[in-house]
């Protein structure tokens, strides 16, 4: 090789001595005892070969099931746990895509108890995730609260949520629409009857840091990170006559041709969107039609749009999180007169999910008109940015499936939130650690989000979603 | 032979603060000043928890035993009889001051923590301003004072624990708050001002030199904007505009002072 570079580059005969020595020293050290060199190589990236719990999906809820559990262990090294994670640029995960709000205003008191128990989880995630002689985590939470409109049709399912999240301890408050115009003079209360403004514990933060929070602080309690693909689960037979265990997977690494199995007890199905295509790897979904294996996850990804706008004249620091009736939402982007505003499509005009392309046409004809009409400021605003994510869409209820599911003996779920899985991650990850390490749930009880509501065909169905 | 050397002195420092400009403007909005470099027996600390577990768990312990000791101060007093002058109780033991509705006098504690009883006479009386400047009051220790729903000022200078949730709380004395005094306080940010909001009712606000506020022109004047009948106190900051961080917040602040 050093031959052909004197010949490229006709080097004198000293110049081309020296090269050969540096070749042969190196090549000489790297052979002697003591360095990495070895004749097979072997990627360093590979997983370990036996582990005790594997989470694949390695997005908000997979680290933070990961970091409860390590946080539960009685005893240090007490479980194995290994993340498994396909894109470590996170280009198309939920997670880091997602508008970073955090509500209690919903009307099902699990999901106000979830937020409220994830709320107090950050507010003092210094206390739970602070890594010795790291910089404190800073999620650059923004106290603004969620203001959702309601038009006649609306305002009594409003009032009735209402009386649940004051039930359920959630610091919220009716205005009509004179207190309204009052408090936001720049709002349009056209056609709204009832408004319900969240006082506390409400506003947005920036769903990156928490991720990466969760991540140092997992990783330095000993859990392993990997970045590859899960392409294969093998199911074990013999173990239970009706059921499957699955026990051993097939991790691709990323752009190679080389796969690891890992031998594990327990699988944690934490991939967001993309956990239906796993459970199908298992025959979930094309068994017999009255069978339990006839029924599919119903977990399949969604793309939903956000638009970055400029508007100078906008609202000021107090803007909420503005939730119109028609779905429409906008909120507060920094102190530069930013906004980011949104709409979930109607469900005959779901975009195609192929790709995470973003159709400005939908911007001029879907949110731009409402935004206009509430907001008069709004008429004259410019779209500087916009990007696409996916919602990790349950089809059945649009609510989250925790839990094992009841044919694969150890495959917890906890995947299909739908829009709330970052606002809910710290909770529901100490839930799947308390169902796994101690067999049921200890703090919060969300057994009525387990997968035997999809087999008795009985939909948890939220009354306003976003 | 000192002319040039003072002119050379000046350029350096010149090209010191071009480099402290240059590298602010690089940082990412959310960064903080550079720590000042710990002393020597925290450094020696630091690389003996890198090395070995047992120190690592101890310094651990101790962190958790002082937020266990903070959060204990401040729960307040447990005992039944203490009921109606919960909030006083509270005031005086994390060395605050407070004064009843309708007196001038004030009751405080004294350097070594001991107060007089002699407070419990007006026991029924609400109280009208508390002064809890320079105390360890934080989020829990609010809920002894949510009770009280006449009260009219508020100081907080100085409260190394008082964040932005504590400032979301405030609500609770959305009808009644008058004066708020956040000013020196080291972990409150901008985020945590716009939980200023419900607060309609305040007349005076002192957010001067809070470290973690950057642009503070700017955040100024949105406040006054969310405020309007607030008089708002803001010194202890550089409102030079060279030295905002980010083009854009320029602009809009100049757009907005026009």
């Amino acid at each position: 090789k050093t031959f052909c570079k004197c010949i490229q580059r006709r080097i004198t005969g000293g110049e081309y001595l020296s090269l050969c020595q540096a070749a042969i020293k190196k090549k000489a050290s790297d052979a002697l005892p003591g360095s990495s060199w070895t004749p097979l190589l072997v990627s360093p990236n590979l997983p370990p070969a036996r582990v005790d719990i594997v989470i694949i999906g390695g997005g908000v809820v997979g680290w933070s099931i990961a970091y409860w559990l390590k946080q539960k262990e009685m005893i240090r090294e007490g479980a194995r746990i290994l993340v498994v994670e396909k894109d470590p640029m996170y280009s198309q995960s939920s997670t880091v895509l997602s508008a970073g709000g955090i509500r209690q205003q919903f009307s099902l008191p699990e999901n106000i108890h979830l937020s409220l128990a994830s709320v107090n989880f950050m507010r003092k995630i210094n206390d739970y995730l602070g890594v010795m002689n790291e910089d404190p985590v800073d999620l650059q939470f923004n106290q603004s609260g969620y203001l959702f409109l309601a038009s006649e049709q609306g305002a009594q399912i409003m009032e009735e949520n209402y009386i649940t999240q004051r039930n359920a301890g959630a610091h919220v408050s009716l205005l009509s629409p004179t207190q309204l115009k009052q408090k936001f003079p720049w709002i349009n209360t056209d056609g709204v009857v009832l408004a319900s403004y969240g006082l506390e514990n409400e506003g947005w933060f920036d769903p990156w840091t928490l991720l990466n929070a969760f991540k140092r602080k997992a990783i330095s309690m000993g859990v392993i990170p990997c970045h590859g693909e899960v392409t294969g689960l093998l199911r074990l037979c013999g173990f239970v006559p009706d059921g499957i265990t699955v026990c051993v997977e097939q991790v691709q690494m990323l752009n190679s041709l080389e796969y690891q199995p890992v031998e594990c007890s327990i699988v944690v199905n934490a991939a967001g969107a993309f956990s239906g295509k796993l459970t199908k790897m298992l025959g979930i979904g094309s068994g017999p039609k009255d069978s339990i294996a006839g029924i599919p996850l119903p977990v399949e990804p969604r793309k939903r749009y956000v638009y970055v706008v400029n508007c100078p004249d906008g609202p000021g620091l107090d803007t909420p999180f503005l939730i119109d009736y028609s779905g429409v939402y906008f909120r507060r982007e920094g102190l530069g007169g930013n906004y980011i505003a949104g709409v979930s499509p109607e469900e005959a005009e779901e975009p195609d999910t192929n790709n995470l392309e973003v159709d400005h046409q939908f911007f001029e004809e879907k949110v731009w008109p409402v935004l206009a009409h509430r907001v008069p400021a709004f008429e004259k605003l410019k779209v500087t940015s916009a990007w696409a994510g996916f919602y990790d869409y349950n089809t059945f209820d649009q609510n989250g499936i925790i839990g094992v599911h009841p044919l694969i003996n150890n495959m917890y779920l906890a995947t299909g939130f739908s829009g709330h899985g970052l606002q809910h991650s710290p909770a529901v990850g100490r839930a799947v650690a308390e169902l796994i390490l101690d067999g049921n749930f200890k703090t919060l009880d969300l057994s009525s989000f387990s997968f035997g509501r999809i087999l008795s065909q009985e939909p948890m169905l939220e009354r306003n979603i976003v | 032979m000192s002319a040039p050397l003072t002119s050379l002195h000046r350029c350096c420092q010149r090209s010191a603060l071009l480099l402290l400009v240059a590298r602010r403007q690089w940082c990412s909005s959310s960064a903080s000043p550079p720590p000042p470099p710990l002393p020597r027996h925290r450094r020696l600390l630091l690389f003996l928890t890198q090395r070995y577990y047992d120190i690592e768990m101890l310094v651990n312990w101790k962190s958790q035993l002082k937020r266990k000791w903070l959060e204990w101060k401040n729960i307040g007093p447990r005992s039944s009889w203490r009921s109606e002058v919960t909030s006083q109780y509270y005031v005086l033991r994390l060395r605050g001051g407070f004064r009843y509705a309708g007196q001038s006098e004030w009751f405080r504690a004294d350097h070594r923590g001991r107060f007089r009883q002699d407070f419990l006479k007006h026991k029924g009386t609400p109280l009208e301003e508390v002064d809890m400047s320079h105390t360890d009051i934080n989020f829990t220790g609010l809920r002894n004072l949510a009770s009280q729903q006449s009260l009219r000022t508020l100081k907080l200078r100085g409260c190394p624990y008082v964040d932005d949730w504590f400032l979301s709380r405030l609500h609770v004395f959305e009808d009644c708050l008058e004066e708020l005094d956040i000013s020196h306080c080291p972990q409150i940010t901008t985020g945590g001002l716009a939980a200023l909001r419900n607060l309609k009712g305040l007349k005076r606000l002192d957010v001067s030199s809070l470290p973690r506020i950057e642009i503070a022109g700017l955040v100024v004047i949105l406040l006054e904007e969310m405020l309007p009948q607030c008089q708002i106190t803001a010194t202890g900051y550089n409102l030079d505009l060279s030295q905002a961080g980010g083009e854009k917040e320029v602009e809009e602040l100049s757009q907005r002072q026009r």
